[in-house]
Formats: structure tokens, sequence, C-alpha cells
């Protein structure tokens, strides 16, 4: 059919053509020149401060993620559609101006004297606020399905509210905080946008792994943005296959 | 338009759905498919409206070849266990669906759609969405549309599975008259006997992809070829091999020469039929079916040795 | 996110706020736990999100209107906003159509290929933008694998208008198609059966069946899609050349004015795109809110 033929065409000339060329480049040289890319001090730092700041970014998202979901499907208050609505912001917002919307209120002349520009913490804050929604939004519906009975049941044969939290709630919830978690470390190791103004792009100290690519590409040295790239795209594949959310197609209850 | 569906088989990965089958029905008939979940008769129906292809066999409609035939040109109406309704639709939007698609002026369109949503006793929601209407409006609306398009054949798929047992039974006296008023070629599918047997004039038996036996239901009931239709057809009492129909066996007042004793262990009223558990002096047990007339003047009691006749039992060959 | 995480990489999605349960939070010792979560959480929003961007729109209007009009009426401006409003005009009706035919193919065709498109079409997910606009440069810029087919024929792909609109449908690709994708399962197939019978073609079927009922998915995604190019920065950074009054869309204009240190024309951009996104937080929920009701 013509149709599947453009459909073809479209994939290819968009996601599959220049993806290929991406691994060729980076592997243009052998695995010689792509360790040695790789190993570059200012790429390692760069890789180093994505991944470990992505890991506590994620773990941070993982208990607030929950507890904003928890509210939100537990509690009742004025105004809890517009927060609700509110979760979507990171997404809906260009990551450009999320970056300087937190500089004009934790950066340089900040009104509640935090200034965070240029340092580590600035790299952290940028993630956990572009980051915010996917836990939340992994969790909610899941949370909004638990049967309330199941919770009333423990605490009828004497379980304590902590108890249930931990031995009802959180193991169904699990699945779904993972879910989150997955997604928001693929997003927070690719993320750019936000840190540009806010990190100061400091090499060794404030310069994230995207960063890197970015300067690298602009000196020309095309392969090794390819190599770096290579890593941190199999970073985010490998814990996206790792959690179980790769290419499972689930579909939307019926309510 | 007759129908002939010629030694068709159709699988599914492992699964074989269609095993052999050739069904004949008649110009203006109105024939049941009859079989238990699994037995290939929703296949072999879809495959009679093109939405299936057989592996092997030919169709025939109206004396053409119609086996590879798609379905947008057989001109079959067609109507789903759960109505298929185009939920942005109207109601008349829906009726007048086929219409439209061949591009009949507009008010062919509106006079069609009225006369059929009289004819279902629509009239006065052509203006509604299906999600306004109850399970049996729908699936009269479904009727009306497929008929709209004047179809050479009707196929239901179990149109009644889906209702309350009092819509079923109206919408079941209303299908028998519609088709004798209509006179179009109609095929549904049921597991249910009774629906069978009370709606069609022809009933297919079908079991495991095969066809078990075709006939009207008095023919199937008295004349079953096998232990399958026999049971699938009106209740059976087991004996050993033997199948007996339960109201073949006469509990009698008094013995004769060819009655033998029997101990009535339980005694179950239902309604109109009384149903007497009895246990044979070997110590087999068996069932018999009595009306609530004769139930009280034999006066019957549990513990009680009555004598009973038994009639000759059917045996199939293995 | 939808109502259980749709496919592989679930999209954001305002569930329903749902009326409070918990058979444990009615006596004084629930409701403390109750309010302090309430604390925590809000808190936690407040610090992160709100006061942020109610910061911006202050600082943006602190010193009047008169600063904020001059800045949004300078050319550049005007320049970078039409073009990012061209931008999307081109790149999210062409993932529209590609999103609906990619669902149909996954959902309704009989493909082997499934798993493997499937993984394809959340690629985009995966990847950094910088990342994309790299690999775009690698496949289509000069000295890339076609880069001299596409001299030859007079494309030029980098510093270019064509590349920003290949590089924003890129990374806004995969939401038309993740969220019809469910909507078609959920529909089944009866009611296009049913038009089959009735007579329907192909395309009959597609446009006077299928599409009403998948519409509400799709608007979505739309919507989505559109929040996604217009803020798009990273992969367009990369491949536009940021080039004043030519290649710059209105997120560079963003980062161009502050290293400008025009902090206002910084502020005045980014506010009109903030302005943007909340039009598609409360198009995102109200047609949340729409496909419940209706069902879809």
């Amino acid at each position: 059919m013509l149709g599947r033929g453009l459909l073809g065409i479209y994939l290819s000339v968009l996601v599959l053509l220049p993806i290929s060329a991406l691994v060729a480049e980076s592997s243009h040289g052998g695995i010689g020149a792509f360790w040695r890319e790789v190993s570059n001090p200012e790429a390692v730092a760069a890789i180093k401060l994505t991944l470990i700041t992505s890991v506590v970014v994620v773990c941070i998202n993982a208990v607030f993620g929950t507890l904003i979901a928890w509210m939100l499907v537990r509690d009742t208050f004025r105004g809890r559609g517009a927060v609700n609505a509110l979760i979507d912001l990171p997404f809906a917002l260009p990551t450009i101006v999320a970056g300087l919307v937190l500089l004009a209120l934790y950066g340089k002349g900040s009104p509640v004297g935090i200034n965070v520009a240029f340092t580590r913490a600035s790299v952290a804050l940028a993630l956990l606020f572009v980051t915010l929604p996917f836990v939340v939004r992994s969790v909610q519906p899941v949370l909004h399905e638990l049967d309330p009975a199941m919770e009333e049941a423990a605490a009828s044969l004497g379980a304590g509210p902590v108890t249930v939290m931990r031995r009802v709630v959180l193991p169904s919830l699990t699945p779904a905080i993972l879910s989150g978690v997955a997604l928001s470390f693929a997003r927070a190791i690719g993320e750019f946008g936000s840190l540009v103004l806010i990190t100061g792009n400091l090499p060794f100290k404030t310069e994230a792994g995207s960063v890197f690519i970015f300067g690298q590409i602009e000196s020309e040295n095309l392969a090794g943005a390819a190599a770096v790239s290579v890593v941190l795209l199999l970073a985010a594949l490998v814990v996206l296959a790792a959690l179980g959310r790769l290419s499972r197609w689930r579909s939307r209850h019926v309510r | 338009m007759a129908i002939e569906v010629q030694n068709v088989s159709k699988r599914f990965g492992t699964f074989t759905a269609l095993d052999d089958v050739s069904v004949r029905v008649a110009d203006g008939a109105l024939t049941a498919l009859l079989g238990p979940s699994g037995s290939g008769k929703s296949t072999l129906l879809r495959v009679i409206a093109g939405l299936e292809q057989p592996d092997s066999g030919s169709v025939h409609i109206g004396g053409q070849d119609m086996t590879c035939a798609p379905a947008r040109s057989r001109e079959v109406g067609f109507v789903f266990q759960h109505y298929a309704p185009f939920k942005h639709m109207t109601v008349a939007g829906n009726v007048g669906f086929g219409l439209k698609i061949r591009r009949r002026p507009k008010r062919e369109i509106e006079q069609r759609v009225s006369e059929l949503l009289a004819l279902v006793r629509l009239d006065g929601l052509a203006g509604r969405y299906p999600s306004q209407l109850s399970g049996g409006q729908l699936q009269r609306m479904a009727l009306a549309r497929a008929l709209a398009v004047q179809p050479n054949v009707l196929l239901l798929d179990e149109p009644f599975g889906a209702l309350d047992v009092q819509v079923r039974a109206e919408l079941r006296e209303w299908l028998r008259r519609l088709h004798d008023e209509i006179h179009v070629t109609t095929i549904f599918v049921t597991h249910d006997q009774e629906e069978a047997m009370e709606v069609a004039g022809q009933i297919v038996v079908m079991n495991g992809g095969r066809v078990e036996q075709a006939g009207t239901s008095q023919e199937l009931y008295e004349k079953p070829r096998n232990e399958f239709v026999m049971s699938f057809i009106g209740p059976v009492s087991r004996l050993g091999d033997a199948y007996l129909r339960p109201h073949d066996i006469q509990i009698l007042s008094d013995a004769d020469a060819s009655s033998t004793e029997a101990m009535v262990r339980r005694i179950v009223r239902l309604g109109f039929e009384v149903r007497v558990e009895l246990t044979l002096p070997d110590g087999r047990e068996v069932w018999a079916q009595i009306t609530r007339d004769t139930a009280n003047e034999l006066e019957l009691s549990e513990g009680q040795i009555l004598p009973v006749r038994l009639p000759a039992p059917r045996l199939f060959a293995a | 996110m939808s109502a259980s995480g749709a496919g592989a990489l679930a999209l954001p999605r305002p569930a329903a706020p749902a009326p409070a349960a918990g058979a444990l939070s009615n006596d004084r010792a629930g409701r403390r736990r109750r309010l302090a979560v309430r604390v925590l959480a809000l808190g936690y929003l407040a610090l992160l999100l709100a006061a942020p961007v109610v910061m911006i729109f202050y600082r943006t209007f602190e010193h009047g209107l008169a600063p904020v009009w001059d800045a949004i009426t300078a050319p550049n401006f005007q320049h970078a906003f039409l073009l990012s409003l061209e931008v999307v005009a081109i790149a999210v009706p062409l993932n529209t159509a590609f999103g609906i035919g990619m669902a149909l193919l996954l959902e309704r065709g009989r493909s082997r290929w499934r798993g493997a498109l499937g993984l394809i079409i959340d690629l985009p997910f995966a990847i950094s933008p910088v990342v994309v606009g790299l690999a775009l440069v690698l496949a289509y810029g000069r000295t890339g694998w076609f880069g001299d087919w596409l001299t030859e024929h007079g494309v030029q792909v980098i510093f270019s208008v064509p590349g920003i609109v290949i590089a924003t449908a890129i990374v806004s690709l995969p939401f038309v198609a993740r969220e019809t994708i469910p909507v078609l399962r959920e529909i089944g197939t009866d009611a296009e059966q049913a038009a089959t019978t009735l007579g329907a073609g192909e395309w009959q079927t597609f446009w006077r069946v299928t599409l009403p009922a998948i519409r509400w998915g799709v608007v979505y995604g739309v919507v989505l899609t559109t929040a996604r190019a217009l803020g798009e920065f990273g992969a367009v950074s990369v491949i536009s050349g940021r080039i004043e009054g030519q290649t710059q869309t209105l997120p560079l204009y963003v980062q161009d004015r502050f290293e400008n240190f025009d902090l206002t024309g910084a502020y005045a951009a980014a506010v009109v795109l903030a302005l943007l996104a909340l039009a598609t937080l409360v198009a995102m929920n109200l047609l949340t809110r729409r496909g419940r009701e209706r069902g879809t």
C-alpha cells in the first residue's frame, strides 16, 4: 500500500537514517577512537556529572512524586484541580524558559537570597524541574485504581497505617514508581535547554553531558560528540529496558 | 437468495475453526447456526459475510461464487452481538449510513430511514445518540441499519446474547415476525437451543468446527443423529450408554408387564414441570420429567417405590 | 499517564482529581498525616514550580508595560515568533498524519514489525535533543551521508529552515501515534466491520467511522505535539546556527537576548512562551475531561 511506503520513508528520513549516521560516526575510527573520545577527561567529568545528578534527582522524584500523587488522589482541598493541571507545566514549558524561570528566583539577584547559579546544585534544580511530571503521572492512575478495601482489610486485621503503607500500598505502587523513575532518568540525562543559562556550563564543574556534546559539535569534533552521544543513548536505553518500559504497548483503562 | 457453502475449512494458527463444512440455506429461509462456544458457528457466519476468507471451499450466494469477494460487495446485512453502533452519529445517521455511502439523494435517505425506524419501532428516536439507547433499542437500530441497503442476505451474530432475558424473548418474537414480513434469507448464530428452536425454520447444529446435523427443530429433536445433537437439543437423561428423553420415562400407578420398579430419590418442582430423580433396582440413576398434574395424581413422595416404564433406549454408533 | 501508562514511555497526562478515598484517614492521626503530606507536597511544588513562574511574570512587568512592548515589537522578536509558528505549522500536521497512519498500521494492520516499529517511534523520547541535532548533521549536513546529494539538488539542511522543521518534527514525532493507539485499541473493529458490510470502502470507513471515533485522542496528541514543537531548543540549537533574524526560533531568541544582557527582551519572549504553555495546560485538562465524558 502506498501509505505504508510513505510511512516507511517518513520514519527512515526522520529517525532511522539519522540514528544510523550517528552510530556509524561514533564507530568510524574503530573502538580505539571511540574510547579515546569517551575517556577524554572533560567528557568523563561531564558524563559523571550527568549520571550522578540524574540518579540523585530520580530518587528525589520517587519520593516527592509519590507524595504529590498521593495528595492529588487521596486528599481533597480547594484548588486541587488547578494543582493537578500545574503538574504538567514542566512538560508544556520550553526548556530554555524553564531555565530562565529558575534563574529568576534562584540565581543572581534572587529575592530570597538563594543563588545557586553556576553550581552543581543548579544542575540538580533544573533536572528536578523538568522531570517532575513523570513519577506523579505514572503513579496517579495506579493509586486511583487501588481498591481501598485492601487497606481496610489490612486495618481490620490489626495493621497500623505505616504497616499498611509499607506492606499493602507501596508494593502495588512500585511498578508505577519504577516506570516513572525510568522515564525521569531518560529525560534527565538528555536534558539541555534548562541547563544552558543557569549552570554556566563550566567544564569539569557544571558541564552536563549534553552541553559537552554541544560544545564538541561547535568545535567540529563530530566524532567526539557522536561517541559521548552513544554513551548517553545507551544509558537511557538500558535503564528503560531494565525497568521494562520499552516497547510495551499498554492499553488505556476504560474509566 | 439461496446460500450454498461447500467444503469450507478455516484455521487460525493451530486452531481449526471450520473443518470441511457444507451448508445449504434456501432462499428466504430463517436458519439458525446452533452450537457451543468454539463450535465455529460465528466463523462460518463471518465467512459467509466475507469478513473472513476460508482456507478452502466455496461460498455461493444467489448462485454466484462469492468466495473471494470482499464483504463490501456481497450485499449482506450483518448485525453484531454488541451492536457496533457508530457512536458519533445519531440513530438516523446510523440507519442511513449505507445509503449515504451509496450517495443516494438526501430525501430518499430521509424517507427510507423513517420507514425503517417505524418498522423497528424506534420512530421518534431518530435524533438520539447510541449512548442514549437501551440494549434492545440498539439492536433494533442495528437491524434497521443492516436492512436499509436492502441486502440479499441478513446475518446476525448472537444478536440477543448481550440482552436481558425479558428483552431477549421480546426481540426473538419480533425477529420471527419481521422475517415473515420481509422474507430476506436470514441466518443467525446462537448457543441457545431454545432460541434456535423457537425462531428458526431450519437449524444447523455445529460442534468443533463441524456440522453435526441440519434440519427442522422437529427432525433434530426426534431423530438426532448422535449423542451431541441429542444432548444439545432437548433434555436428556442418561442411562449408561443409552440416551433417553426424560418425558418418555413414564411413572405408572400400577405395575405391568413392561414396567420395572424404581425409588423416588428426589422431587424437584419447576412450576408446570416436575423433575423426578429415580434410582433403578440395579442402582443406576435416571430422571423423569412429568407434568404437575400427573405428579399430583400419583401423590409422589420421596422414598416412594413406583413402577416406571423406560422407553427403548437410543444408542448411537460409537 | 492516561489512565495506566500508555505505551513504553508514558506521556504525562492530567489524571482526574479523584474523590478522596482511604478508610485510614478519618481519625485525628489520619488528618494530621494528610495535612503533613499536603504541606510537604504543596511546599515542594510551590518552591519548584509556582514560585519561579510567578517570579518570571513579576520580573517581566516589573518596570511597566512599555519596555515589554518595545521588546515584543522588536523586529527580531517578531521574526523569531513567526518562524516558530511557521515551523509548528509544518511539523505538526506532518506528524499528525504520520501519527494516525502509524497508529492504524500498528493497531489495524498485520504487522510483524509491531515491536520494532513501536520502539523506533519511541526513540525520540530516549534521545537528548542535542543528539538529535547531531544525528541530523551527520546524516544530512554538508559532510554527512547525504550531504553531496542534497547540495547537488540545492537543498540545504544545516543553518536553514528546512533543517529546523525536520529537527522539530523528530522530537515531536511520537505524540499523536502514542495517543491514538490506545484509543484505536479500545474502540475495537466492530464498527469498522459494520461499515464494510454496509458497503463502505477503506477510505470511507476511515473517514466516516474510524476518525470520528478517535478524534479526541488525536486532538490531545496534537496539543502535545504543538507544545513540544514550540518549545524545542536543543536540536534546533545545533542545526540552525542560530542566525539572528533568519534561523532563530523563539526559544533560541530567549537565549540570545539573555546572552546579550537584554533581560527584558529575554523575559518578554519567555513570558510569551509561558503563556502559550499555560494555554496548552488548559487545553490538555479540558480534553482529558472531554475524552472521559464521551467515553473515548
